[in-house]
């Protein structure tokens, strides 16, 4: 705990730039997860899954 | 802040009390030093919300349980579930079904040709379906209008060129614009299924005029539109058996994504926003947690001076 309230915590620049790279990761695991597990749920139906053979 | 706290509550927060009755919530509502006018302001308006919430809940029920029509029965869609997206394919199909045999009499105004890209044709098909209309455009160098092949961005055409020409056609009825009929029904694309799958005779007794047919899903019985779907009235291009519901199936889905084109994005962002807010709830209760420790164990003890 006092590394991680040292090394990110402690200055506030370090504060800042530690909440715009977590916001960064977060929106992409949110991002890919969801997606994922929506495409999985929907296996087949989306166009994505047919468009193979109208190209 | 105690400054703050002691204009707004008086002494109620600020003052010691013991441990015990601290956690009672009671201490920190506001409310014991309203007026006795502000609690029954208060009293009468939630009496009222309560009691229209409940008068339109009512209304709509005696709504259903009247009315001329039978109300459509809940089919499985598969784009029925909190996660389930619209199968594309069917809307293809639903799509073959439209321009085959609805759109002989319905237009589909709001809806263009590039909208289909990416839902149910590739690009390249989108613009072969475009070009195969023709559009009047102008004025052209000399002033005048001319005829040209569809674009991607020309929407749908429509088979008459206003109300009172559809009318005429049609023994006076109207045939509604198709764009936002899910929505625009009750029932949605259930009604839309039993409304084409439910022609029958009239029943003795129920006097049609020419022209009309008894659907017993329309409000009043006598329907202007005959019907139109039968099995094998069209072929699908990927060799579907074209039964009359695999053809009402396929182009209420249509009808369904033509009403609500968001419906895959909104179902996707659901799942989305779930994540986010499990998320933002944990933290919450957290930091709930950890600023509250300190007050709820916190003892206060009588310590006797000694002499």
């Amino acid at each position: 705990m006092k590394v991680i309230y040292n090394t990110l915590f402690k200055r506030t620049s370090a504060y800042a730039v530690a909440i715009m790279a977590s916001a960064f990761f977060f929106e992409r695991a949110i991002d890919v997860s969801s997606n994922t597990i929506y495409d999985t749920i929907n296996k087949g139906k989306l166009w994505k899954d047919i468009k193979g053979k109208y190209e | 802040m105690a400054a703050t706290l002691r204009r707004f509550n008086g002494f109620r927060l600020l003052k010691s009390t013991p441990a015990l009755s601290l956690q009672q919530a009671k201490n920190l509502s506001t409310a014991s030093s309203w007026a006795n006018g502000n609690k029954k302001l208060i009293g009468a308006v939630g009496a009222v919300t309560g009691g229209v919430g409940t008068l339109l809940f009512a209304l709509e029920q005696s709504v259903q349980a009247s009315g001329t029509e039978v109300h459509p029965p809940a089919q499985p869609w598969t784009h029925k579930g909190l996660f389930s997206s619209l199968d594309h394919q069917s809307i293809r199909r639903g799509y073959e079904v439209y321009k085959q045999v609805c759109s002989a009499c319905h237009s589909l105004q709001y809806i263009a040709y590039r909208n289909l890209i990416g839902v149910s044709h590739t690009e390249a098909e989108a613009k072969a379906e475009a070009e195969q209309i023709m559009v009047k455009d102008g004025p052209d160098d000399t002033g005048n209008f001319f005829d040209r092949p569809g674009k991607l961005s020309d929407y749908f055409p429509s088979p008459y060129p206003n109300e009172e020409a559809a009318r005429a056609a049609n023994n006076g009825a109207y045939p509604p614009d198709l764009s936002y009929i899910s929505s625009a029904r009750h029932g949605g694309e259930d009604y839309i299924f039993a409304l084409l799958t439910g022609y029958h005779d009239a029943p003795a007794g129920v006097v049609l005029r020419e022209g009309q047919y008894f659907n017993p899903y329309f409000a009043g019985g006598a329907i202007s539109m005959a019907q139109v779907l039968y099995n094998e009235v069209i072929e699908y291009e990927d060799g579907t058996p074209p039964t009359q519901s695999q053809l009402a199936k396929d182009v209420a889905t249509f009808l369904k994504w033509t009403s609500e084109p968001e419906h895959d994005d909104r179902k996707r962002l659901l799942i989305k926003v779930i994540g986010i807010l499990g998320f933002l709830t944990a933290i919450s209760y957290y930091i709930k947690r950890h600023k509250w420790s300190a007050l709820k164990s916190r003892k206060i003890v009588f310590v006797p001076k000694e002499k």
